[in-house]
C-alpha cells in the first residue's frame, strides 16, 4: 500500500468533519417539500481536486459514514459508496484543473461542471441505485427516481455553489508563475 | 461540548466489550440481513436486536427520536415502493393470490405483502443494532477499534481525527454564519434558491479556507512528532479482547454463516411459502 503523507491524512480527518457538519446541519429547503439541497458535494469536490482521488475517495467514504452513523437512519453502503466514488473521481479532475496553483479560467469551470455533473449522474443513478437493487431489491423505477431527484439536487448545488468556491479559492491563492525573479 | 453520538453509559456487558468486537459484531449483523431475503431468518434478526437492546440496558425511551425517524422513514419508503410496484411481490415470488384490489393497478396480494414485510424487516433487522453500537461505544474507542479489525492505521487516524475537529468545524460555521448574516447575507426563506445557495458560498468560502489553515497546522504538528514512521501504532483506548469479545466476533460470524447457509438451502435469497401450497 502507498504510504500516505501527513498533510493527505490530516486533509481526510478534517474533510470529513466538513462534510459531515455540512450533512448533518446544513441544507437549504426547496419549494419542493422534504427535498433538501445539500451543500456538502461542492466541498467535496473542491477538496479532492486539491487533494487528490484517494483522499477524495476516504473524505467521501467517512464523512458519509459518520453521518450516517450519528443520524441514526442506519448506514446506508449504497450512498455512501457513492460518495465515495463521487469524491474519487473529482480527486482525478482535479489533476486536470489545477486550483492549488490558481488555474481556474472559462475552461476550468467548462471541465469542472462537465466532469461533476457526469459523476453525479454516475453515483447517484447507477452505483447507489444499483447497490440498493442488490441489498433491498426494491422496486428499479423507485429507486432510480430517488436517483434522479439526488442527482438533480447535488448537480444544481454543485454547479453553483462549487463553480463559485472554485473561482473564488483561486483568487484567494497566488497564481503559479506570480512571482518573477530579478535577474 | 456537543454531543454528537448518541453515547450512553451504563455498566453492561455489551458496553463492557471492546469497540472491536462490537465493531465487527455490528458489521456482520448489517451484512447477514443484507443478503438474505428469508422473512423467518429477518423476524429472527429483528428479535434478536431487541433482545441485545435489554441486554445493554439501553431503553428504547433513550433512543425514541432515532426511532420515531426511523419509522416515518420506513412507511415513506413502503408508500413509495407500493405506488411505484404494486405488483413487485408478484414478479418475485412467482405467484400472485389477490386479497383485494383497489384499482385496476393497486391490488393488495399476500405476495406483495410478505415483499413489504421483508423491506420492513431488513430496516428492523440493521437499523436497531446501528443505534446499539453508537449508543453503547465510546467515540474515541472507534479509531481504535477500526484499526484493530484491520484498517491502516492513518486512516483510522483520519477516523479520529474527524471525530475530534467536528465540534470545532461546527462552531466555525457557525460563528461564519453569523458574522455573514450581520453582513446583510439572507439565508432565510425570503430570499430565492440561487440567492440562497450563493449566500451559502459566501459562509463555505471562509470555512474552506480556514479549514486549509487547520489542515497546514495539524499536519505540522504531527510530522513534528514523527507521525507514520512507524508501521504500527498503539491507542490509548486500545484493549485486549477477552472471553466476551471472543463470543460476540463468533455470534456475528455465525449470523453471516445463516444467512448464507439459509440463501443455499432455500436456493437464491428469497423464502418463497408460495410455491408449495
Amino acid at each position: 500500500m502507498k504510504k500516505f503523507s501527513v498533510k493527505t491524512i490530516v486533509a481526510i480527518g478534517i474533510g470529513a468533519a466538513l462534510f459531515f457538519v455540512l450533512a448533518s446541519y446544513v441544507a437549504i429547503p426547496t419549494p419542493i417539500p422534504n427535498t433538501k439541497i445539500s451543500v456538502q458535494y461542492p466541498v467535496l469536490a473542491v477538496l479532492s481536486m486539491l487533494f487528490g482521488p484517494v483522499a477524495g475517495l476516504l473524505i467521501g467514504l467517512i464523512g458519509h459514514f459518520l453521518t450516517d452513523l450519528a443520524g441514526g437512519w442506519g448506514v446506508w453502503w449504497s450512498w455512501v459508496a457513492g460518495s465515495a466514488f463521487f469524491g474519487l473521481v473529482m480527486g482525478f479532475v482535479g489533476k486536470k484543473i489545477r486550483l492549488d496553483e490558481g488555474e481556474f479560467g472559462v475552461k476550468g469551470a467548462v471541465i469542472f461542471n462537465i466532469a461533476h455533473i457526469i459523476t453525479h449522474l454516475i453515483a447517484w443513478g447507477l452505483i447507489a441505485p444499483g447497490l440498493d437493487i442488490l441489498i433491498y431489491d426494491e422496486p428499479m423505477e423507485k429507486i432510480f427516481l430517488q436517483g434522479a431527484v439526488g442527482s438533480i439536487g447535488n448537480i444544481v448545488s454543485t454547479a453553483i455553489v462549487g463553480t463559485l468556491l472554485c473561482i473564488a479559492y483561486v483568487a484567494a491563492r497566488p497564481k503559479k508563475g506570480s512571482l518573477q525573479k530579478e535577474d | 461540548m456537543i454531543q454528537l453520538f448518541n453515547y450512553i453509559d451504563r455498566p453492561s456487558i455489551v458496553h463492557r466489550l471492546t469497540g472491536a468486537a462490537k465493531l465487527a459484531c455490528m458489521l456482520c449483523w448489517t451484512l447477514a440481513a443484507m443478503i438474505t431475503f428469508d422473512t423467518r431468518y429477518l423476524a429472527f434478526l429483528t428479535a434478536a436486536a431487541f433482545v441485545m437492546f435489554r441486554v445493554s440496558k439501553i431503553r428504547l425511551r433513550d433512543v425514541k427520536v432515532l426511532l420515531i425517524f426511523t419509522f416515518v422513514f420506513l412507511v415513506l419508503n413502503n408508500l413509495l415502493i407500493y405506488l411505484f410496484s404494486p405488483e413487485h411481490g408478484v414478479t418475485i415470488y412467482g405467484s400472485k393470490t389477490v386479497l383485494f384490489s383497489f384499482t385496476q393497478r393497486y391490488t393488495v396480494t399476500w405476495q406483495q405483502i410478505l415483499y413489504h414485510l421483508n423491506v420492513i424487516l431488513k430496516y428492523t433487522a440493521t437499523i436497531p443494532v446501528i443505534i446499539l453500537f453508537v449508543s453503547t461505544t465510546q467515540p474515541s474507542e472507534f479509531a481504535a477499534s477500526l484499526n484493530k479489525i484491520g484498517v491502516n492505521y492513518r486512516i483510522s487516524y483520519s477516523v479520529s481525527l474527524a471525530l475530534r475537529y467536528i465540534p470545532d468545524v461546527l462552531k466555525e460555521f457557525h460563528d461564519i454564519s453569523l458574522a455573514q448574516q450581520a453582513r446583510g447575507v439572507e439565508l432565510s426563506g425570503k430570499e430565492n434558491l440561487v440567492k440562497r445557495l450563493k449566500g451559502t458560498t459566501a459562509i463555505l468560502m471562509p470555512l474552506i479556507l480556514s479549514s486549509m489553515d487547520r489542515i497546514e497546522t495539524v499536519s505540522n504538528a504531527m510530522e513534528l512528532r514523527c507521525f507514520g514512521k512507524k508501521r504500527k501504532r498503539t491507542w490509548y483506548r486500545e484493549r485486549k479482547f477477552s472471553k466476551g469479545d471472543f463470543t460476540a466476533l463468533l455470534l456475528g460470524f455465525l449470523l453471516v454463516a445463516g444467512s448464507l447457509g439459509l440463501s443455499a438451502l432455500n436456493g437464491g435469497r428469497y423464502w418463497n411459502p408460495f410455491t408449495g401450497g
